[in-house]
Parts: C-alpha cells; structure tokens; sequence
C-alpha cells in the first residue's frame, strides 16, 4: 500500500495506515505500557480520550505527548517507558 | 494547672520549629490549628534555603538557619526530599553582572561561598539557559526541601499534641478556642503567618499572594534551583505587582516553577493574567520551558512587613504573647532560626544572632508602602 506512514515503536519500524493514533500503533506493536509513574508503576492508557493523561509517551523527543490524541506522521519516532 | 507552658497557635513550618526547639528547651507545648499540619502558607512555599544578603539582619538569620538546616540533614526523612542543589543567580543583562559581582563580595566577606560565572560557564552549569544570558552567580551552599514534610517531621520530633481547634483571641496567658473554652499558658506564640493580625492587633503584617506552578517530569534539564538576580528587586520591592523567573528542580524531575507578588487581601483565586506573565518570564530565561506541561498551579499568601524582616519575640504590651509571623517569602529558610530564637528566650540564654533587629515593636501597623 502505498500511502502508509512508516513508524519505529522503542527503535522498531512498523507501517500504519494515514489516521492512526500513536496509541493504535502501540497497541499493534503490543506495548501496553506508555509511561512509568512517580512512584516507578507502569502505566497504560485508560480514558483513550485525552482527559487520564495515562497514555503519555515521547514523541520525536517531545515528552509527556499523549498517544491516543496524536495521529501518526511518517517517520514519526515513538518512545515508551518514560 | 496550666495547660502547657508554651501554647503555639499555627502548625505550620514556622509552628512547628518553634515547637521542635522549645521541647528541645524543656518546655511542654501544645500546637493549635484548624488545619492540618503545613498545608497553609507552608504548602504554597518552594522550599529554597538560600542566604541572602539584603540586610545584614536578613543575612544573619537566612545563614544561620542554613547552619540550622545543614545540622539537620542527615536526619530529616526521606519524604522531606531535602536535597543540596545550590543556587545559580542569573543576570538578565550585563549591567546586572554588577549586582552579581556586589552579591559575591558580600557572601565571600562572610565567609559563604560564592562564584560570579561567565556567559560560557553558566551554559555549562545549565545548559537549558538562554545561551545569550551574560552569566550570573554561583552559590554552591544553599538546598531545598519538601517544606509540608519537613515541618511534619518537625512536629513529629517534639511529640507535641496538635490540637485540631481554632484560636479566635489570645491574650493575658490564655488562648480562647471558638467553642469559647480557654487554653493557658505561660506564654502563647502567634505562629499564624498572614492571620496572626487577626490575633494580635497592631501587628505589621499583610498578604501578598504568590502562585506557583508544577509541571510534569523532566529529569536533569535544570539541576539547579536557578532564579534571577533581579529576584531581590521583586521580592523586596513593595510593588502592588510584579513577578520574577524562579526555578526549582525537584527529586522526582518535575520543575516547581515561580514567582509572583500582589497585594489583593486574601483572594485564593487563580490570576491566569499574571501566571502567564510568570511562566513567560521563565521561558525567557529556559526557553525549553514553552514545551513543559504544567499539571497544576496554586496560591499561597505571603505574610509580608514592611521591612521584609519577620516579628521574632513578645508583643508590645503583653509579655505573655510571642510573635514568631510575618517571614514573607523566607519562612522555610528561617523557620529554625525563629523557633531557636524564642527558645533561647524561653531558656533565658543567648542566642547565636542579634535578635532585636527582629523585635515587634520595629515597626508600626500601617506602613506597608
């Protein structure tokens, strides 16, 4: 298919079609875990809405974005655990 | 009998010190507050505990609770979050490199150790300054805490009762709670910040709001509790307005970011007006801040004298009454000292530092330019 956007999920590429979220695109790579909290506990989206602020990941350095409101870009670099 | 021989009315940090050095002194004390322990005014505090050098009486007794505070360290809990960042003082323009040059000469005539830096070497202490800043002042020393903890554990070391009432007079050796029943005493300490007017008239001390603002993690982008020089013409000004860039790094990577200063009574609101002139005032000199997310912001009121020195020892006219209020923005910084002050008086032995530049009776009500 030729429009779909090319993605690395924590340095692994994976192709999503246009109108993904960072969110789906973590989904289908099989990470749950987007954030680690305060106190060191994993954390994973809730809300897949933009209100839990669960979901937060870096994107393209920027941290703390959150991946169910984010449509992924090509080339997009996507990093979880944070 | 008597309920205590010291009654302290307010269980914030400045309570709670006075509490952890009277116990010390052998006075039995009960605290007296609605509110739980350093959740008031001490809650809306950064926790910075820098000297400063705006008077030689603030300078004598900033240093000498850092002395207080550096003894303490390596006891204070975890939670207490006590951590030795130093302070980076920065210059907003060359001409301010001047006032940072004065500064260090102070600190360094008194022996506290100050280094005025470059442009270059102030973007290698913290990269995340504007690289175009002409560089500022380096004072390794000074730390910061989680100041609510702090003063828990203050209260928690003197094992003094807190009761959970509200002080509506005090006066005469007794402290009359809203129910109407009545506390004695030997002596009452006014420890209640922006409210201890409302207990003592006559006092010289007004509220002056500040906001803060706390924002996600960002682990080691600043590692410095970093602010401006021009800080002390904010702070020490008696302006109706005005704000100054102040950053605190915090353990857990989140950046505590102030200041403002007004005097608007008691209006806990949030002024969206002059928070965003504050975390403009933050981007210009962290440029990276425009892309922090702030998660929560608060006020707190800062209880404010004309002097900028805080009301350490009786009031005027009742020799029962001790006034230990009226810190402004230093209250965490000087807590131990005030509460080392009033037990010295207690203990009727000499203290470390001078204490009358501190007396009540100073100024009087109604000065506040």
């Amino acid at each position: 298919m030729a429009d779909m956007l090319t993605v690395r999920v924590n340095g692994v590429v994976m192709c999503v079609p246009p109108g993904f979220t960072v969110l789906a695109a973590l989904d289908r790579a099989g990470t749950r875990t987007c954030r680690t909290s305060v106190t060191g506990e994993p954390r994973g989206a809730l809300c897949g809405m933009g209100i839990c602020q669960e979901c937060r990941v870096t994107i393209d350095g920027r941290s703390h974005e959150r991946s169910c409101m984010t449509l992924c870009q090509d080339g997009m670099e996507i990093v979880t655990g944070d | 009998m008597a309920d205590a021989d010291v009654i302290v009315v307010g269980a914030g940090i400045i309570g709670a010190a006075c509490a952890y050095f009277l116990t010390q002194a052998g006075a039995r004390v009960v605290i007296v507050d609605p509110t739980a322990p350093g959740t008031v005014c001490t809650a809306a505090c950064m926790g910075h505990l820098v000297v400063m050098d705006d008077s030689e009486a603030q300078f004598a007794l900033t240093a000498y609770s850092c002395r207080l505070w550096t003894d303490l360290a390596a006891r204070l809990p975890r939670p207490a979050e006590y951590e030795p960042r130093g302070t980076l003082w920065v210059a907003s323009t060359r001409e301010e490199m001047a006032i940072a040059e004065a500064k260090s000469a102070f600190y360094r005539a008194r022996g506290v150790e100050a280094h005025v830096v470059t442009q270059g070497e102030m973007a290698a202490l913290e990269p995340a300054l504007d690289s175009s800043l002409p560089g500022g002042l380096w004072v390794p020393g000074d730390s910061v805490l989680y100041a609510t903890n702090a003063a828990r554990w203050l209260l928690d070391q003197s094992g003094t009762t807190v009761l959970r009432e509200e002080v509506v007079a005090m006066g005469g050796g007794r402290a009359t709670l809203d129910d109407g029943r009545d506390l004695e005493a030997s002596v009452i300490v006014n420890a209640a910040g922006a409210a201890a007017p409302a207990l003592t008239t006559g006092l010289p001390i007004e509220p002056r709001k500040g906001h803060l603002a706390i924002t996600d993690r960002y682990p080691g982008v600043l590692t410095r509790q970093t602010l401006e020089l021009g800080y002390l013409a904010s702070a020490h000004g008696q302006a109706t307005e005005s704000v100054a860039f102040n950053i605190q790094p915090r353990a857990t990577g989140q950046m505590l970011i102030g200041s403002s200063r007004e005097f608007v009574g008691f209006a806990p609101g949030v002024n969206r007006a002059i928070v965003g002139k504050m975390l403009e005032r933050a981007q210009r000199f962290v440029p990276c801040a425009r892309d922090w997310h702030v998660i929560r912001i608060w006020t707190g009121f800062r209880p404010c004298t004309p002097d900028n020195l805080p009301l350490i020892g009786p009031a005027p006219g009742d020799a029962t009454v001790w006034i230990a209020a009226g810190h402004e923005g230093l209250g965490i910084t000087t807590s131990l000292a005030t509460g080392r002050l009033l037990a010295d008086r207690w203990a009727a032995r000499d203290s470390a530092i001078d204490p009358v530049p501190f007396a009540v009776d100073r100024v009087a009500a109604g000065a506040h330019g």
